[in-house]
Formats: structure tokens, sequence, C-alpha cells
């Protein structure tokens, strides 16, 4: 069971994708797991077949479970050997997995359980995917019921709305122990916090910048653009603090076991709320490597997909810095609290006509501020403010994103 | 197309981004953005889906004029050639 973030600690097989003898390559995705940040699809980080599947759908399990064994076929390797399907979510920031040469599981935490050891359910492999909706999903979860307990009676035999409510009622005494999706969210939310700001001694910079130049650029370039192509300033933002952040390491960092571990790979987290309450942070692999309109089209899909129910593992365990923005609810300013493990957090308010000095006079302006709230055990306001001038500096010569 | 084939692809393009809305119970002339929780993002998509369905290119300085229902489908009414 992967961790898809500080604040996940255990996570209920919702399907396996897979099944044992199907070959799977890294990237694939071979499971969908509920998680208190909805339902994710799990990817494979090893190329290979499937030998055995040890989790059976509606279970829930503790992260670093083993789930699965995988057959390693590389020329390379020794033989067979199985590998648990456990993503390194920390690329950097934690050893790489054994070697596939013992006949040991390589989860990501050190004291999960021999594979072996696990009881294999009879018939577990068996398991067809199940058929649900995103919208008769996303009311099971509000009903606490679980999808498994439904019976589809759409095409195909899929889970309709109809058929959650049906089963809603038939079961009304098992409801009070479900605790509903909001409130497991809630919970999850709460808890990541409450140990940032336990933990991370947090300090504050702000800065405001005149945006009324880049913003023209910005029509410029979409007015020769068709729809699909055009960009949003959440592009040029993500991309900027994903150059900055390439001068400030510090800032894309992890602080784990009390060091600062550097990340090479600098993926920014865009927080995206949900309709139903709650928010998501996926990330942008490689944000600085990209195009804007690879960024664009890339947000684009996380959005998408954060209110579908549809992320995968990478994505939600891999960022090293976040970005949010609230700026399409008229906030000025938010200062944010710092994702752990993360190091920063840059904070976008709303572009406003603002009243600005320029070259002695006074004008109407679109100007909007950004702040950082940072780790001070990793850096100082002194390049906190540094920072937040490079990302303005980036910001500003946008045809250079 | 009619009013009424215009405004269902309007909807359709909604509930594509959102699957839980229900913009049928959104007022004709209120913002549906804010009725209904649509971001930035989400208006693109919506735009895109309509660009995509009925070819219409919506340029970017006339967003405003399709943040309600009703503004939406008498824009698309006039600019569609299908």
């Amino acid at each position: 069971m992967p961790s898809l973030g500080a604040d996940m600690s255990a996570g209920t097989l919702v399907a396996w994708l897979k099944k044992p003898g199907d070959a799977v390559k890294r990237g694939d995705i071979i499971a969908e797991v509920d998680t208190d940040k909805g339902v994710i699809e799990v990817e494979v980080f090893h190329t290979g077949t499937i030998e055995r599947l040890l989790v059976e759908a509606g279970t829930s399990v503790p992260v670093g479970t083993p789930m699965a064994v995988i057959n390693v076929a590389s020329a390379a390797a020794v033989g067979s050997a199985p590998v648990s399907e456990a993503p390194k979510t920390t690329a950097s920031a934690r050893p790489e997995p054994r070697p596939a040469t013992a006949r040991a599981p390589a989860a990501a935490t050190a004291a999960a359980p021999e594979p072996t050891s696990l009881h294999v359910a009879a018939g577990a492999s068996k398991m067809p995917r199940l058929r649900i909706s995103p919208s008769a999903r996303r009311l099971a979860r509000e009903l606490g019921v679980k999808p498994t307990d439904c019976h589809g009676t759409g095409p195909g035999g899929a889970i309709t709305r109809e058929d959650v409510k049906r089963a809603a009622g038939a079961s009304p005494h098992s409801m009070p122990s479900e605790v509903d999706a909001k409130t497991r969210m809630r919970r999850a939310i709460g808890q990541a916090m409450s140990r940032s700001n336990r933990d991370i001694p947090h300090y504050y910079v702000a800065h405001t910048v005149d945006l009324t130049d880049t913003l023209a650029w910005l029509s410029a370039y979409n007015e020769a653009q068709p729809v699909p192509k055009r960009l949003l300033p959440a592009a040029l933002l993500s991309k900027a603090v994903a150059l900055a952040a390439r001068e400030f390491p510090e800032m894309n960092a992890r602080f784990e076991h009390n060091q600062l571990v550097p990340v090479a790979a600098i993926n920014v987290g865009m927080a995206i709320s949900l309709r139903a309450g709650g928010l998501v942070i996926p990330a942008l692999a490689n944000t600085d490597q990209l195009t804007l309109a690879e960024v664009m089209a890339g947000l684009k899909d996380l959005v998408a997909r954060a209110r579908r129910d549809k992320l995968r593992s990478s994505e939600l365990a891999g960022g090293t810095i976040t970005v949010t923005s609230l700026g399409d609810h008229g906030v000025q300013s938010v200062f944010g609290v710092i994702f752990p493990p993360q190091t920063a957090l840059v904070g976008f308010g709303s572009p406003s006509l603002r009243p600005w000095v320029v070259d002695g006079k006074v004008l109407p302006r679109t100007v909007m501020d950004i702040s950082l709230a940072a780790d001070h055990r990793a850096s100082d306001g002194h390049r906190g403010g540094l920072f937040l001038t490079s990302i303005a500096k980036h910001l500003s010569r946008p045809e250079e994103l | 197309m009619t009013r009424d084939e215009v405004q269902a692809v309007v909807f359709e393009a909604i509930k594509h981004v959102a699957p839980e809305a229900e913009p049928e119970s959104v007022p004709k002339d209120v913002d549906f953005r804010e009725e209904l929780d649509i971001d930035s993002m989400d208006f693109l998509n919506v735009i895109t889906a309509i660009h995509e369905r009925l070819g219409v290119d919506i340029p970017e300085r006339d967003y405003a004029k399709l943040y309600t229902v009703n503004g939406a489908v008498s824009y698309i009414t006039a600019h569609c050639t299908r």
C-alpha cells in the first residue's frame, strides 16, 4: 500500500485492474485504492509479471503492506524475484528498494511483513474490475456504502446511483459506524496540517508584483491560439515557481529525520479544491523542464482528474513544493501551511486592479500578492525574500517561461 | 441550431467538467460559475468542450458573455455555423 502523502495511514483496495499472469510495465495502473483523499489509481514501479495478489478488494491495509508479488522478468535479474507493489514515494529521500535478487519484498517501510507470511485469499485473482460511475462512487462515499456491497443493475452490471441508494437503504444500521467521506477528508487534512504546525517552524514573507505586462502578453498569446491551446495564469505561476526553485534548492526539498534532504526533481504540487469539500495536492513531474503549453495541459488534466477521482499514486506522493492559488475567489493574499515533509509553499492571491506607482506616477495596474510559507529549519527570511523576488522576475519575463 | 439544442450542449459541457453539478437548477441569468463552483480551469474546460462539440471559436475577450446560461446560449447560437 503506497503512501500518498503525509496524511495517509491506510488505504482500502477498491479493485485490482490486473490479475496473476498479467504482464505489467513500470507506470501501468494496476489497482484502485480508496483513501481519505478519494479513489486513487495505483501505478506499478516495476516491469514484470504479476505472480500473486495479496490483498482482496474491500480490504483496508496500513501503508507499507505488500499488496502483490511481481515477478521481475529482467535478463539482468537473478531468476525470479518477487517485488511487492510499493512505489518509491519519495525517490531521493528514501533508500532504493533492494535489488531484485533477494526473496524479500522491497516495501517502502522496513517494518512491512514478508509477503509469504500473508494469507493469500482464494479467488482474489478473479476479482473483476468494479464497474461504477464516478458519480455513483462519490455517492457511495457520501452514504458510507462500500461499492463492493452494491448490486450493479446498469449496463454491463455497472453500479448506478440507484444501486448505491438501494444498498444504503438495505443496510441502514451500518451507516453510523461508517464515517462519511467528507469527515474522513477533513480528518486527514487536519492531521497533516496539525503535524505541519507542530513540527515545522514556519516563517512567512510576502511580495506584490505588477502583473499588467505579463497578463497583456498572455492575452496576446491566447489571441493567436485555438481554445484547447490557451493558457491560464496558473500555468505561468507554476512554471515561475519551478524555475525559481532551481535557484533555491532549500525550497524544493524534504525535511525528514531531522535533516534537510535536497530533491533533484522539481515537481510542483497544486492545491486543488474539491467541490464536495476538501482538497488534494497532485504534482506535475519535472515542472521546470516543461514548456508552458505542457504545464497548462498537465494542470488541466490534473484538475479534471482530481475532480473525477482519477489521480495516480505517483502524482499524489511526488510533490516537492506546493502552490496554492485562491485567485478565482477574489482573495487578496493567502498564507499557507506547508505540506510535510516539504519545506515551502507559495501562495498566490487574486490579480486585481489597484493604484500603483510606476515611474513616479500613480497608475491603475493589475497587481498580485505572492506569499511564501517556508520551513525555518531549511531557510531564513532573507533567502525566502530572494526566492519570491526570483518568482517575480520569472513572471515578468513570460516569453522566457 | 435551436436555442434548446445549444442549451443542451452547454449543460452537457458543464456536466462533463462537473459531473455532480445540476446546471438545469441554476437560474438562467445568474453567473453559473458561482452557483456551481466552476473555477477558471473548469470554465476553460467548458469552453473547450463546447468548441470541440460545435466548432465555435470563442475568443478570450468574449468569455464574460458566457458566464450565464442565457448569455452562453445567445452567444453560441449567434456564432454557431452548424
